[in-house]
């Protein structure tokens, strides 16, 4: 008896279990509601996301919107399959080198008819070239950010190296010689942290002249490896393996595992993403004096290329227009401004990016903005085949090639020779 | 024979090294949880924080559902653990009992079953889960948890049921019980520990599972654990270090409790599906 007492409650537990799972409905009330998946993870950024759909929310009762959290590290996989199953959300949140697959599979909506001329014109056209994808436009870039050089301002006082500006950028000639002026005594002028070392590099190409990658007059790509694509790549081989300016060890570093040493005074400089000022503000020790530092310009001077964050439609979805005038909602200058400071990047409108709150010296913003208009389509994001180039022939040859395994020869000879065969194998 | 001294003295380093490395990412996860954001990017860092701060964990819940998550974990995580194991149980016990063409067949679905990668399945079992409107649904992420740990189970439980000696239920026969109380009373209390092992593993699989919950909860409301935890991350692998820590230390603790709460009861029916008859 005590037996099937058990076995009953055991059975009744398994029930109640069970009926706490059951997921509740959603009520049908006629209104449309759009779900929008965001992207924001720090703190500042989800709040400033989530306050925005509340303003949209509260002004618009027949079009509600529902905040959807996604994540960096897994939205390409989970995008992919929510495509499939015909449950992608509404608006979505990615970056502009991630929607090349979406946007040549059909997923994604295409902008050019949904999207009003003010927010068509406020967007320069080197921005929505990040977003372009054969004819078609599918995603709206919003938030970018350069690469720039934050550096140890009392080392570079001691030190009494001309201090750069957007103005007047170090060349890379004069950037080489300012870190081996800095090097010595088990001190680095520079760390690069080159874990993933081909954005970096082709992006920092720019400034040069260099692009690796040119489109014939039949439309097909091939990969070229000219004097102006070596200028970055040779300085970052030369200051780790001629100069002994660059730290060896960071090669294989993200950029935030550079950062203890930065603040502990080992390297001078470390050439990170605009954003991330956002940590050297939370970790940096009291009293810590630092400066955001532009990238060393080239015969194309400050240009460099970026991959901007960017606002998409599912081409799925039964909202489409009503979801591109979310869009613009979220982007007006004011809410792109905001939307901007919760990430710690740059705007790409040009109306946010006069807004005072961009160009002050605080936290070295005016720096940043400064650059803005120098930040071009990152060289091979629309290239197919890219990815595979990237994970099976540049990243190993350029690791191998930086950390001084490999000459200049051997590297041109992997990149263009065999990076041709993969990308031929994409353009038959 | 008993080993020598210096065999002995080896063994007991090597189990040492053993459950150091075990124990090191637990212990820096702990430390890294209760550093402050300066300490966290000293190029010296130590174990004990200088400066110990509980702000990690206020800005974890303060930025995440945590409690909800942690309750939905913990609710999919057990209904599946539990179903796995009522379904497991009788399959288990005709296969190891009636050795058949069929259950051979079973057995070898079984292993191969356990070979299919998760990409391999996401789609079609999306697009199942769509028409069956159990996408962002609790119950339907049990479903999917329980026909995944399934397999598993099974081959567990075959096991722990083949280790228990048939002479005691051909006496329980002689005895005059039918065949149902026979299972009740006479194998279903020996295989007890083999039971609540197999649970716990369904559970811990189910706990820790990251991949098909992501693609199917889609609000905050539903999701699980493992995926609020990918919120602290940002692109290109920044990640917000401390609340991160933080929260996964406490994602951690309801498997440490409950592997401390039955851990007599785990080891024993360990030993049990070990001993074959």
């Amino acid at each position: 008896m005590r037996r099937v007492s058990r076995l009953a409650a055991v059975a009744a537990a398994v029930a109640l279990l069970l009926t706490g799972c059951s997921s509740g409905g959603t009520a049908d009330d006629g209104r449309i509601t759009l779900e929008f998946q965001s992207l924001a993870w720090q703190k500042e950024s989800v709040d400033a996301n989530k306050q925005l759909v509340e303003e949209w929310n509260a002004a618009h009762p027949d079009i509600q919107v529902k905040y959807v959290q996604g994540s960096w590290d897994s939205v390409h996989d989970q995008l992919l399959t929510s495509f499939e199953g015909g449950e992608a959300p509404d608006v979505i949140h990615d970056a502009s080198d991630d929607l090349a697959d979406f946007a040549y599979g059909g997923y994604l909506a295409d902008l050019r008819d949904l999207l009003p001329a003010r927010l068509k014109s406020d967007i320069p056209q080197h921005s929505w070239e990040t977003a372009t994808f054969g004819d078609g436009v599918y995603g709206v870039p919003f938030l970018q950010e350069p690469r720039v050089l934050i550096a140890n301002a009392k080392i570079l006082e001691a030190a009494g190296v001309r201090i750069p500006t957007p103005e007047r950028p170090w060349s890379w000639e004069e950037f080489r010689a300012v870190t081996k002026k800095l090097s010595g005594d088990k001190k680095f002028g520079v760390a690069w942290p080159l874990k993933e070392p081909v954005s970096a590099t082709l992006n920092l190409s720019l400034s040069a002249g260099g692009r690796m990658f040119h489109r014939g007059a039949d439309g097909k790509v091939t990969v070229r490896f000219d004097a102006a694509d070596q200028v970055a790549p040779r300085t970052v081989h030369d200051q780790v393996n001629t100069d002994g300016s660059a730290s060896g060890a960071t090669l294989g570093m993200g950029g935030s595992d550079t950062l203890p040493g930065f603040f502990a005074g080992k390297y001078a400089m470390v050439p990170l993403g605009f954003s991330y000022r956002q940590q050297i503000v939370q970790q940096a020790p009291k009293g810590f004096d630092w400066q955001v530092l532009p990238a060393p310009a080239g015969r194309d001077g400050l240009a460099q290329g970026v991959s901007p964050q960017t606002l998409s439609v599912a081409e799925d979805s039964p909202h489409k227009k009503e979801a591109a005038q979310f869009i613009d909602f979220l982007l007006r200058p004011r809410n792109m401004v905001r939307l901007a400071l919760g990430d710690w990047m740059l705007p790409t409108g040009t109306e946010a990016l006069k807004d005072p709150t961009l160009h002050t010296e605080k936290n070295d913003w005016a720096t940043g903005t400064a650059l803005a208009g120098d930040l071009r389509s990152a060289p091979a994001q629309s290239v197919r085949g890219y990815a595979e180039w990237k994970d099976k022939v540049a990243t190993p040859a350029l690791q191998e090639y930086y950390s001084g395994s490999i000459g200049l020869g051997e590297l041109r000879k992997r990149l263009v020779k065999d990076g041709n065969l993969v990308l031929a194998r994409y353009q038959r | 024979m008993r080993p020598s001294r210096p065999a002995r003295a080896g063994q007991y380093l090597a189990l040492l090294a053993y459950l150091v490395f075990l124990a090191f990412p637990f212990l820096w996860l702990i430390s890294t949880a209760f550093k402050p954001p300066r300490e966290l990017a000293s190029l010296h860092p130590t174990w004990i924080p200088k400066d110990p701060t509980l702000a990690n964990f206020r800005q974890a819940f303060d930025e995440q559902p945590l409690l909800r998550a942690a309750a939905n974990s913990v609710l999919v995580a057990v209904c599946a653990a539990l179903i796995a194991v009522v379904i497991a149980t009788p399959m288990a016990y005709v296969m190891a009992r009636h050795r058949s063409a069929l259950s051979r067949a079973a057995t070898g679905w079984v292993v191969v079953s356990q070979a299919f990668p998760f990409v391999l399945l996401i789609i079609p079992l999306f697009l199942i889960l769509k028409n069956l409107h159990l996408i962002n649904s609790l119950p339907g992420l049990t479903m999917v948890y329980v026909v995944w740990s399934l397999p598993f189970a099974l081959w567990m439980l075959v096991g722990y049921v083949r280790a228990v000696p048939p002479e005691l239920e051909e006496a329980a026969a002689v005895d005059g019980a039918g065949k149902l109380r026979t299972l009740v009373s006479v194998t279903a209390p020996l295989l007890a520990p083999g039971l609540v092992a197999t649970a716990l593993f369904a559970f811990i699989t189910a706990w820790n599972e990251f991949f098909f919950a992501l693609v199917l909860m889609k609000t905050p409301e539903r999701q699980t654990l493992p995926v609020i935890l990918t919120h602290f991350l940002g692109a290109e692998g920044v990640a917000d270090l401390g609340p991160l820590a933080a929260a996964a230390f406490l994602a951690t603790l309801p498997s440490l409790v409950i592997f401390a709460l039955i851990q007599r009861r785990l080891t024993g029916g360990m030993l049990t599906g070990a001993v074959k008859s």
